[in-house]
């Protein structure tokens, strides 16, 4: 391997680096440490935006320097995934929100005033899962 | 590669690979179908941050036409997963 870098590249690289597999590891902890569904869908926004930005940018900032020309093909992995993971999301909710109604649960509609418990048991009457 | 770049990424991986090992463990254990596909999705977006941490690795510029390939089809099976939840049926 010759690494033609400079050094504060590779500085840069090692944080971003660093910087989105924590990001990553915090959001899939979240997603499993989090208590109802309700919570748990905005564990992995963390990993789409902080873990897959920076490590989009250390690719970028190393290849350019390595190739000596901007390379700036690995920011379409950010956009699109900035595009698309609203739309899974807004999805997942829609569907979980339509499940918890077909088996009993109430869920307030939107405009209804909200209940004490919301912020620390999340919707009313949704069991807790783990 | 300098030596705090090459530690840097093996911590990376580590981190990265337990980020997956978590998901995988909700998608195992989550106790309704929406909680199984929230975790495929975080799952499939660690995967893709592994394969974007192996081409810099491996100084490799190919390895990031695999890594938009596995958001496209992730993005794609989460959002028939969701659609299939929401009305038993993905295409009606």
């Amino acid at each position: 391997m010759s690494g033609t870098t400079p050094p504060w590249v590779d500085a840069l690289t090692a944080l971003l680096v660093v910087l989105g597999a924590l990001a990553a590891l915090i959001g899939s902890f979240g997603v499993l440490r989090l208590r109802t569904f309700f919570q748990r869908v905005h564990a992995p926004t963390l990993v789409t935006t902080l873990g897959v930005w920076s490590l989009t940018l250390a690719t970028v900032a190393q290849l350019s320097f390595e190739h000596g020309q901007l390379y700036v093909h690995s920011l379409l992995i950010g956009v699109f995934i900035a595009l698309t993971a609203p739309v899974t999301t807004i999805f997942l909710m829609r569907a979980a929100v339509f499940r918890a109604r077909m088996r009993g649960v109430e869920i307030p509609m939107p405009g209804d005033p909200p209940s004490v418990d919301d912020a620390t048991r999340g919707p009313a009457g949704v069991d807790p899962g783990h | 590669m300098s030596p705090l770049l090459s530690w840097a990424l093996a911590f990376a991986l580590g981190c990265l690979a337990l980020a997956m090992a978590l998901s995988l463990a909700r998608m195992i254990l989550g106790p309704r179908a929406e909680d199984r596909v929230v975790a495929f999705d975080c799952l499939y977006m660690n995967t893709m941050l592994v394969v974007l941490t192996l081409g810099l690795i491996y100084r490799s510029s190919s390895y990031f036409e695999a890594a938009l390939l596995i958001a496209l089809f992730g993005f794609v099976g989460s959002t028939a997963m969701a659609k299939f939840l929401l009305r038993g049926e993905v295409i009606e």
